[in-house]
């Protein structure tokens, strides 16, 4: 059997370099060695397929849980997840969790003094259609603090883990807002090292995809590693 | 048109709601293959475990070595009643551990098979990126020819290969892997 072709490199600048101690929980966690080197197998173009039967329901609606509307600012979050060669990536399992509107989240390990909504569980499973377009409707997250330095804190933001068609291209990130006074403080928004490829972090607001008093959209692209198309490019 | 690359963050400490129940159990009933246990800790550059903050997930093949994915092609069997993939987050003692079929081996380059292993890939609050590794399995013949275990120095192939630990009765096989994140005994990452 041939080898199947693999996926680019992520473009130089856009990841995050694994040691960085303004971040502190880096500093004993990041690998010191250099990774090894390998050829592209069958077991890294292929990937999990984005079943409920693995992963659960699909929702993409985070305002309702448990029967009653969850508190905050409702906004639409929505955009495509695009290869590196601006193709659409169909059938993409897009995953989002967050804080509420108090910066706290649904989780018993979280400890800030902030109150909890039981309306809002903050988990959202969806998956991308024709186009790569992916749409969440939930609520706008509050900052939060922790335990990174004296008195810092977390801006505003939507964690997102994405699953393309192979593992190569798996991705976990983070989408921020625009404006936000805290992201130049942010330690883990500032490890990657171009400030291009941090701004596309940062979603923009899109007034046309607002739904007219009801809720604010942003929109947010997202772009997987692409694959190989010849032998030739690899 | 080229685009940027979308930049990897840190999967952070919260990501609890990822953990559907069952999925770090990937046999059911009519799963072929060898029922097997493979688990291990986390641990950082100190030893310490990653207690809760750490995440782990699987992909591998079926008992007979091909992947539930349209682009594997290789004329071998399909499992309908596995998918070959389960995501585990550590517990306060850093430990992870999933239920699933020992796999066969996969077509690698050059026409050779790899030795049968099981993908790893590594989440945690302060890795910024997510981590790829291999555990192999002890005393298979294939890990002498095995591209990816090749591909590493001698000395730390070590890291790659699960330990066997004693069978209980009917008890699935258990093997044992830890992840170590930094230091002396790191395990081998690889740049997929
Ligand atoms: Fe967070």
């Amino acid at each position: 059997m041939n080898q199947p072709l693999g996926y680019r490199k992520p473009t130089p600048g856009t990841v995050p370099v694994l040691l960085f101690p303004a971040y502190k929980s880096t500093v004993k966690r990041a690998p010191q060695k250099e990774p090894a080197t390998v050829e592209a197998t069958l077991c890294e173009v292929t990937g999990p397929q984005p079943t409920a039967e693995l992963f659960g329901s699909a929702s993409g609606d985070l305002t309702h849980f448990d029967g009653g509307e969850a508190l905050g600012e409702r906004i639409i979050v929505f955009g495509r997840v695009l290869d590196d060669q601006a193709r659409p990536v169909r059938g993409a399992l897009v995953e989002a969790w967050q804080a509420n509107a108090a910066g706290r989240y649904a989780n018993p390990g979280d400890r800030h003094e902030a109150p909890l909504d039981p309306h809002f569980q903050g988990v959202g499973r969806v998956v991308t259609g024709p186009e790569g377009e992916y749409r969440f409707l939930t609520i706008r997250p509050g900052a939060y603090p922790w335990g990174n330095s004296y008195n810092s804190w977390r801006p505003a933001h939507i964690h997102f883990s994405l699953f393309g068609a192979g593992l190569a291209n798996r991705l976990v990130t983070q989408m921020y807002f625009p404006g936000d006074p805290l992201l130049p403080l942010d330690p883990i928004f500032n490890s990657v090292p171009d400030p291009e490829a941090r701004q596309l972090l940062v979603c923009s607001l899109d007034l046309a995809s607002t739904r007219p008093a009801y809720a604010l959209a942003y929109r947010f692209d997202i772009v997987l590693r692409g694959r190989y198309a010849t032998p030739m490019d690899e | 048109m080229a685009l940027r690359t979308t930049a990897s963050q840190t999967v952070g400490p919260f990501f609890h709601g990822l953990l559907s129940p069952g999925l770090n159990n990937l046999v059911g009933p009519a799963t072929r293959g060898e029922r097997i246990t493979i688990g291990g800790r986390l641990l950082d550059g100190d030893g310490a475990a990653l207690a809760n903050d750490g995440m782990v997930e699987i992909w591998q093949a079926n008992a007979e070595g091909r992947y539930d994915h349209p682009d594997d092609v290789q004329e071998l069997p399909r499992d309908p009643h596995f998918r070959g993939f389960g995501r585990c987050g550590t517990d306060a003692y850093g430990v992870f551990e999933f239920q699933t079929i020992k796999p066969g081996p996969v077509a690698g380059p050059e026409g050779k098979l790899q030795a049968p292993h099981i993908n790893v890939v590594v989440f945690a609050r302060g890795l910024l990126r997510h981590l790829y590794t291999r555990l192999y399995f002890p005393g298979e013949p294939l890990n002498e020819s095995d591209p990816w275990l090749s591909a590493v120095e001698p000395a730390r192939r070590p890291t790659l290969i699960a330990a066997a630990e004693p069978g209980g009765g009917q008890r699935p096989r258990r093997y044992r892997f830890d992840i170590v994140l930094q230091g002396e005994n790191e395990t081998v990452f690889f740049d997929v």
